[in-house]
C-alpha cells in the first residue's frame, strides 16, 4: 500500500543514488550531530548507519526532551501526583525514573495520572473536574507553543484548576553549550526538523556564523536524512560554514511566526539545567507575570530532596554526544527499556532507546 | 524483580513474558505448559486433544468491526487453530458491572451467536457474575477451549525451520489502530476496522492440503514483531522480514505515523502468521486467496539459521535493525 507524501521520501533508488554521492565527495572523517531525536530513531529504523562510508560517523545529541529533563524537575513531578490533583501527562514521561520511583508506579498506587496526546486535552480535563489538573509541559519549541495556546485559552475561559509544570527547554541555547565546549568535536550538525519549523533558520545562522559549524535543517524521512548529510559533507569538504535548509516543504527561513508569538506571548526565556549540561543560560521557558497564575509552583510548594543520579549511567555523556549509547557500561546490560537506569532509555526520542531498539550489531 | 503490577505486564510484550515467568511458571511449571504455546495439546484416550483459555477486556467494548463478544469467541477459536486443532467446544464466563443495560449485553451476546455459527463451535457451559459498580469495566469476558488435533498434525511454535517461509493473511495492525483510535477520538473519512475473525475454518482447509506448516501464530497483544520474537526464541532459529512486502492497510499507517506507533506492535484479531516448507508455499497461498480471510495473504519473510532467537527487518532502502519484541503499552509520544 502506497502513502501518498511519505512513500516518495522512502523511494530506494534515490537513496542509492544519494549514498553513492556521499561516497563520491566524500574524503574527510567527519562527525555529524543529529540533534534530534526523531532523527536517532529514524537512522535506526532505516538501518542508515550501516550502509553510510565508515568515515562518516552520526552522533546522537540533547534532542530528546524526556531525556535532558533533570531527575530533580522528575522527582518533583513524582511528589506532585502524590497530592490531590489530576495530572496530565505526555506517555513518555510515564516510565522515566526519578531518585525513588516513577509515574507509571505512583499510577499502580493510586495516584491520578492520565496520559493525554495534547495539552488541550488536560485543559478539557479541568473544565470537567473540579479537582486540580496540572499538565507536566516538557518539550521543545515544538510542543511549546501548544502548551502556551492552552494556556491562553485556559486565561479567557478563566480555569482556575489548572496549571502547568513548566520544564520546557529551547534547543538552540544547547548546541550552542555543545559547540563551545572545549572537548567536542563536531564537524557538522543534523537540525532538528519539528523545532525548526517553529524557529527558522535565523538561530543556526547565527551559530554557523560563530563558531564556523555547518548547520543543515533536516527532515525525518530516509531520503531527508541523507541528503542531509549530503549538504553537510558538501559545505564540509569545501570549507563552509553554513545554515541550510534541507526540510524546505516544512520549514520556512523565518520559521513560524504566529506559533512564536503565542509562545512570547505566555513565557519568556530563563536559564534551565539540563541532565548532562548542567545550567544552560536562557534555555528553559518560565512563565511571564501576566500568566503566572497557571504556573504550578503559584498552587503547589514542591519539596523534594536533593536528587540522587543513577551510579553509573552516562545518560549525560550520551546526551552531548561525547560518547554513543553502548559505550555506556549499564547498557544493554543492566540498563534496558523494560527496566531503564537512565531517561536516555525510556523515551521512544532516547538515543539509547533508539540504539537498543535497533541493535543492528546484533544482526550484522 | 517485579514489585507490583503495572499496565505493562499486560501488554502482551516483553513485560507479560517476566511476570509469567516470574510469577507463575515457578509454581505451575510441567511439561505442557512449559511449550508455551497458544494452546497446550495432549494425549486423552488416543486422541490428541487441544485446550486454552482466554479473558478478555477491551475499552470501549462495541468498536467498528466487532465488539468484546466476537473478540471473546475469534480469540480462543484461533488460539486453538494455531496448533492445528479443530475446535470443537468453549466455555464462557461473563464478570458483568453492575448497571449494564440489558440492550448492550444484547448486542455483546447475539454477535456471540453469529461468531460461534461461524466457527462452528458451540458454548456448552458458562458462568454469570455481577460485581458492584467500579469493580469491572462494564462487562469482562473469559472462554476456554478445546479442540481435536489429528494425529499427523506437529504444529507448535518450536517447529519453524530454516528456510520456512513466513505468510500472514492479510494487513497488519487493524484491530489495534481500531481501538486506539475508537479510544482517542481520531476520525477517519473511512473508519479504520478491526479485523475480528475466526480462522479455524481457513486453517482446516490449509491444513487438508499440506503437512508443512511448521508453525503458526496469530499476533494478538504486542503484535505481528512480538509473535515473530516467540517464534525465534522457540524454534532457535533468525527471522528476516521484509519491509518492502508488509501489507498494512492505508489508513492503519497513516493513523500509525500520525501516533508515532510502530503498526508492528499493534494487536491483530483476525490474522496469522504461518511458517510454511518453501516449496509448499505456493500451494498454501492458494488456498488462502481463495477464503475471504486470506484473500490478501502475503509471504513477508525467511527463516534464516543464524542469529539465533532474533528477528529483523530489511528496511525498503536496504538496511537492516533488529526487530525486537514489545517492551510495555505502546505511548504516545511527545513531538
Amino acid at each position: 500500500m502506497k502513502l501518498r507524501y511519505i512513500d516518495e521520501f522512502r523511494d530506494p533508488e534515490v537513496a542509492r543514488r544519494l549514498l553513492s554521492e556521499i561516497k563520491k565527495i566524500s574524503r574527510r572523517p567527519v562527525r555529524l550531530m543529529e540533534v534530534c531525536g526523531t532523527h536517532t530513531m529514524n537512522i535506526g529504523r532505516y538501518g542508515l548507519r550501516g550502509l553510510l562510508p565508515h568515515h562518516v560517523q552520526l552522533i546522537s545529541g540533547p534532542g530528546c526532551p524526556v531525556c535532558v529533563t533533570t531527575t530533580k524537575e522528575i522527582d518533583m513531578m513524582i511528589k506532585l501526583a502524590e497530592e490531590d490533583v489530576t495530572v496530565a501527562t505526555f506517555g513518555d514521561l510515564m516510565r522515566v525514573p526519578g531518585s525513588h520511583t516513577n509515574l507509571n508506579h505512583q499510577r499502580a498506587r493510586g495516584a491520578d495520572i492520565r496520559v493525554v496526546y495534547s495539552s488541550f486535552d488536560a485543559l478539557g480535563l479541568a473544565l470537567k473536574n473540579l479537582k486540580p489538573v496540572v499538565f507536566l509541559g516538557v518539550g521543545f519549541e515544538t510542543t511549546a507553543p501548544t502548551v502556551a495556546a492552552t494556556i491562553i485559552e485556559a486565561k479567557k475561559r478563566r480555569v482556575r484548576n489548572f496549571s502547568v509544570f513548566s520544564a520546557h527547554k529551547l534547543i538552540p541555547p544547547a548546541m550552542e553549550a555543545l559547540v563551545s565546549s572545549p572537548d567536542l568535536r563536531i564537524d557538522g550538525f543534523i537540525c532538528p526538523g519539528h523545532v525548526s519549523v517553529i524557529i527558522g533558520l535565523r538561530p543556526y545562522k547565527v551559530l554557523a556564523e560563530r563558531y564556523k559549524v555547518p548547520c543543515v535543517i533536516t527532515g525525518f524521512e530516509p531520503l531527508d536524512i541523507l541528503q542531509g548529510i549530503l549538504m553537510l559533507i558538501k559545505q564540509i569538504e569545501k570549507g563552509k560554514a553554513k545554515a541550510e535548509i534541507q526540510y524546505t516543504r516544512a520549514v520556512k527561513e523565518e520559521g513560524n511566526l504566529k506559533a512564536k508569538e503565542v509562545m512570547e506571548e505566555v513565557f519568556s526565556p530563563c536559564d534551565a539545567n539540563w541532565r548532562g549540561f548542567g545550567l544552560i543560560p536562557q534555555s528553559g521557558l518560565c512563565f511571564k507575570e501576566e500568566y503566572k497564575e497557571f504556573d504550578v509552583n503559584s498552587h503547589f510548594d514542591i519539596k523534594v530532596d536533593e536528587a540522587k543520579e543513577p551510579l553509573s549511567c552516562r545518560c549525560g555523556d550520551v546526551l552531548k554526544g561525547k560518547i554513543i549509547p553502548p559505550q555506556c557500561p549499564l547498557f544493554a546490560k543492566v540498563c534496558r527499556p523494560a527496566n531503564p537506569i537512565g531517561p536516555c532509555m525510556v523515551s521512544s526520542e532516547g538515543s539509547c532507546a533508539a540504539y537498543y531498539k535497533y541493535r543492528d550489531w546484533e544482526i550484522a | 524483580m517485579i514489585k507490583q503490577i503495572i499496565l505493562d505486564h499486560g501488554s502482551g510484550g516483553k513485560a507479560s513474558h517476566d511476570l509469567i515467568k516470574e510469577a507463575f511458571l515457578p509454581f505451575f511449571d510441567n511439561p505442557l505448559l512449559a511449550e508455551m504455546n497458544d494452546s497446550a495439546v495432549f494425549e486423552v484416550g488416543g486422541k490428541r486433544l487441544a485446550f486454552t483459555t482466554d479473558s478478555y477486556t477491551v475499552n470501549p467494548i462495541i468498536f467498528p468491526g466487532g465488539d468484546i463478544g466476537s473478540l471473546a469467541i475469534h480469540g480462543t477459536v484461533n488460539d486453538l487453530a494455531m496448533c492445528g486443532a479443530r475446535p470443537l467446544y468453549l466455555s464462557v464466563g461473563f464478570i458483568i458491572e453492575e448497571g449494564l443495560s440489558l440492550e448492550i449485553l444484547e448486542i455483546i451476546i447475539s454477535s456471540m451467536k453469529k461468531a460461534i455459527a461461524e466457527a462452528e463451535v458451540l458454548i456448552i457451559t458458562g458462568d454469570t457474575k455481577v460485581v458492584p459498580k467500579e469493580q469491572v469495566d462494564k462487562i469482562f469476558i473469559n472462554t476456554a477451549g478445546i479442540g481435536i488435533v489429528e494425529t499427523n498434525c506437529n504444529i507448535s511454535g518450536k517447529n519453524a525451520k530454516v528456510g520456512d517461509l513466513i505468510v500472514i493473511n492479510g494487513t497488519i495492525g487493524d484491530h489495534g489502530m481500531a481501538i486506539l483510535c475508537q479510544r482517542e477520538g481520531i476520525n477517519f473519512e473511512t473508519p479504520i476496522k478491526s479485523d475480528t475473525a475466526p480462522l479455524n475454518k481457513l486453517v482446516e482447509k490449509i491444513l487438508k492440503k499440506t503437512n508443512d506448516i511448521h508453525a503458526m501464530r496469530d499476533p494478538t497483544r504486542g503484535g505481528v514483531a512480538t509473535s515473530l520474537n516467540e517464534i525465534a526464541q522457540q524454534s532457535k532459529v533468525g527471522i528476516e522480514i521484509w519491509e518492502e512486502a508488509l501489507p498494512f492497510s492505508e489508513s492503519v499507517l497513516g493513523a500509525a505515523e500520525i501516533l508515532g506507533i510502530d503498526p508492528l506492535y499493534l494487536a491483530n484479531e483476525g490474522k496469522f502468521l504461518a511458517f510454511i516448507k518453501r516449496d509448499e508455499v505456493d500451494k498454501v497461498l492458494n488456498v488462502m486467496y481463495s477464503h475471504p480471510y486470506g484473500k490478501e495473504a502475503t509471504i513477508i519473510g525467511e527463516v534464516k539459521p543464524e542469529p539465533k532467537g532474533k528477528v529483523w527487518l530489511k528496511s525498503k532502502i536496504g538496511g537492516k535493525h533488529l526487530l525486537d519484541m514489545l517492551i510495555g503499552e505502546p505511548l504516545p509520544r511527545i513531538c
